[in-house]
């Protein structure tokens, strides 16, 4: 579930409001709030939108788990998921770029050998 | 309900949805000339099942031969309930606007000729595009915008009416056509991206008269990492299942469908050890990152240590039943409603199993084109505009129905108790008589609640709708599986291990307090009958 909106990084842009498929978050005077998190279907789409790489969802859907905004930039988690996908600054190839084996079904039959 | 300003409008075609299907259906009704408004009730480009990961498609090379013996191979395993001439078309179809999502700047990869490989979609990146590619085709795009209830008349279906889940400001949007692209319905079981699918598209038809087939092809879950929402069977077959003490179950090609028998004995856990090289698991990595991204967050190196599994309910949304289609253009039994994507009844191509992994996204694309086509054209050739029609709206459980009540619907407690007797795998996926029959008989106890009053708030409206769909949903899949009194493809009865020839036949539901059923002939009933009887599909 979403877990963080880093106050530090976020620019009140609004977007993270709009994108939420499940609604979970509503702006508060002139910043987003996480107002529903019982709603949050862990889909990390918010994450994926964040122009400047604020939030953070953690895997665990049915459960809330601590997390330190400290400890996630440093081991490179926060915007990973957006850098990932090759949205982020300087990401380079995007994910479709990058996956250049198409064939999931015929690379199985053919290496997998089990 | 809230008495904020309304905001009114009149076009041809209204979409409702914003997946794939509601993408291209708002896409292709406007390039027809039809102007166009597409409400979700999230955003397009986040919402449904296919945005967070992707979608793997269904694509064959033009050669006859190989056609074919897809076409063959899909109509022995759906059970003889697809049509041929329908798979035909979505191969065709799918062909041509796969070229489109090219030259609109998908990044396909190539290979060795330089033939570019369309075989597979990345989500967030396709459905980004999508919506570049409705707003530049002049389309009206409401985001966060559910539609609660259908306008009609005596000539058919008129627009919608719904509500802003970020202002609070209700809406409603009048046309001669509308498109129902809301998805499935996943009983908000957290499968990626699914707890958008609630099915309210599926109520809001019925509450016109619209028909449902195949809802008792729903029995389909997905294994998912037990704390996390990314359901990608596909790569279990790189995996060993093991139990408990750590001793191996089973591996590959046998996992997935070992799972629920397994599950129903104790924890299972998976390790993906069949990938025993860099370069294999890198392939895998780059296939599926979505898959890998949770479990790296966790801790977690699934190449190498073992993850608990669980199973995510996936409904209709990767079953196959939905709206009853009429035609080739989509159409359904109202006049001017059309239906596309996984509110669509997939049984034309899927036949009795899943449209998972490959079909539902080849006819995502496939039925979104021509429902929008269908709508635009249909809408286009009315003699006067929306407006000036006498539409009423059409709402009624958990809305309309409680007005005057004087009891509070409870909305968690009702959604609690339906995916109680639905999620469970004891009940919905080892299904027998007895089972179905004492869930559905609690099913119908809840149904007076959708006549109580729903709450004024904007969640308490949206989510009251939600769960009178899920509620109905539930209810018709239910009585399809009694109706079905033998096993084919995604419908499995204790009492009935076989399939039986004499069923070859759609199921065709139609109500929603009284629930009635009829069958539906299909046009390759007779291959079936003409092989042995008793023979197993």
């Amino acid at each position: 579930m979403i877990e963080l909106i880093s106050s530090d990084r976020c620019i009140n842009c609004n977007l993270c409001v709009k994108v939420c498929p499940t609604n979970v978050f509503d702006m508060e005077e002139d910043h987003p709030v996480i107002a529903r998190k019982e709603d949050c279907q862990t889909c990390f789409m918010c994450e994926a939108y964040c122009p400047v790489d604020a939030m953070y969802v953690a895997p665990q859907a049915d459960r809330t788990v601590e997390v330190n905004e400290e400890e996630l930039i440093s081991s490179g988690l926060l915007g990973s998921w957006r850098q990932e996908i090759g949205w982020g600054q300087g990401s380079g190839a995007s994910m479709a770029e990058r996956d250049t084996t198409p064939f999931f079904e015929v690379f199985t039959e053919q290496y997998r050998g089990n | 309900m809230l008495q904020k300003q309304v905001k009114q409008l009149t076009v041809d075609v209204l979409v409702l949805g914003g997946g794939p299907a509601g993408a291209w259906a708002a896409w292709r009704a406007a390039s027809q000339g039809a102007s166009v408004v597409l409400a979700d009730k999230g955003y397009l480009g986040t919402s449904g099942a296919t945005s967070p990961g992707g979608t793997t498609l269904l694509v064959i090379p033009p050669i006859a031969e190989l056609r074919e013996q897809a076409v063959q191979a899909r109509l022995k395993a759906g059970g003889y309930l697809s049509e041929n001439a329908w798979i035909h078309r979505v191969l065709d179809q799918v062909e041509k606007n796969l070229e489109l999502v090219e030259q609109w700047g998908y990044p396909f990869p190539k290979d060795e000729e330089g033939q570019s490989l369309r075989t597979h979609l990345h989500g967030p990146e396709y459905m980004k595009l999508m919506r570049n590619v409705v707003r530049k085709a002049g389309v009206k795009i409401m985001d966060q915008s559910p539609a609660l209830e259908l306008l009609h008349d005596e000539h058919g279906v008129g627009g919608a009416r719904g509500i802003n889940r970020m202002t609070g400001e209700t809406w409603e949007v009048k046309a001669n056509a509308v498109v129902m692209a809301t998805g499935g319905c996943a009983f908000l079981s957290k499968g990626l991206g699914c707890n958008v699918l609630t099915g309210e598209g599926l109520l809001m038809s019925a509450e016109l008269g619209a028909d449902l087939s195949g809802m008792e092809f729903s029995r389909q879950y997905a294994p998912s990492f037990a704390e996390g929402t990314v359901t990608r069977g596909r790569m279990l077959f790189w995996s060993t299942l093991y139990g408990e003490d750590g001793e191996p179950l089973v591996k590959g090609d046998r996992t997935n469908r070992s799972i629920p028998e397994l599950l129903m004995k104790g924890p299972v856990y998976a390790a993906m050890d069949l990938a025993d090289t860099e370069e294999k698991r890198e392939f895998l990595r780059r296939a599926h990152p979505i898959f890998f991204m949770p479990l790296e967050r966790s801790g977690i190196d699934p190449f190498k240590e073992r993850f608990p599994l669980t199973l995510r309910y996936e409904g209709t949304m990767r079953g196959t039943g939905g709206l009853r289609l009429t035609g080739n253009d989509c159409a359904t039994t109202i006049a001017g409603l059309y239906a596309a994507g996984d509110a669509a009844s997939r049984e034309k191509v899927t036949g009795a199993i899943s449209g998972g992994g490959a079909y539902n996204a080849s006819w995502a694309i496939c039925s979104g084109h021509w429902a929008g086509e269908g709508a635009a054209h249909y809408a286009m050739s009315q003699p006067r505009r929306a407006d000036n029609r006498q539409l009423v709206a059409a709402g009624h459980y958990g809305m309309a129905a409680g007005v005057d009540s004087s009891t509070k619907l409870e909305v968690q407690p009702l959604i609690k108790a339906i995916q109680d007797l639905i999620l469970p795998l004891k009940i919905n996926y080892f299904r027998s008589e007895p089972g179905i029959s004492a869930a559905l008989k609690e099913l119908d106890t809840l149904v007076p609640h959708l006549k109580d009053q729903a709450p004024a708030t904007v969640q308490g409206i949206v989510k009251s709708r939600e769960a009178a769909a899920m509620l109905t949903v539930g209810r018709w899949m239910y009585t399809a599986a009694l109706a079905r009194t033998e096993s084919r493809g995604l419908q499995k009865m204790a009492e009935y291990p076989e399939l039986d020839p004499s069923q070859t036949h759609r199921l065709i539901l139609s109500g929603i307090d009284d629930i009635s059923i009829s069958t539906e002939s299909v046009p390759h009933a007779h291959e079936l009958n003409a092989l042995k009887e008793g023979h197993t599909v």
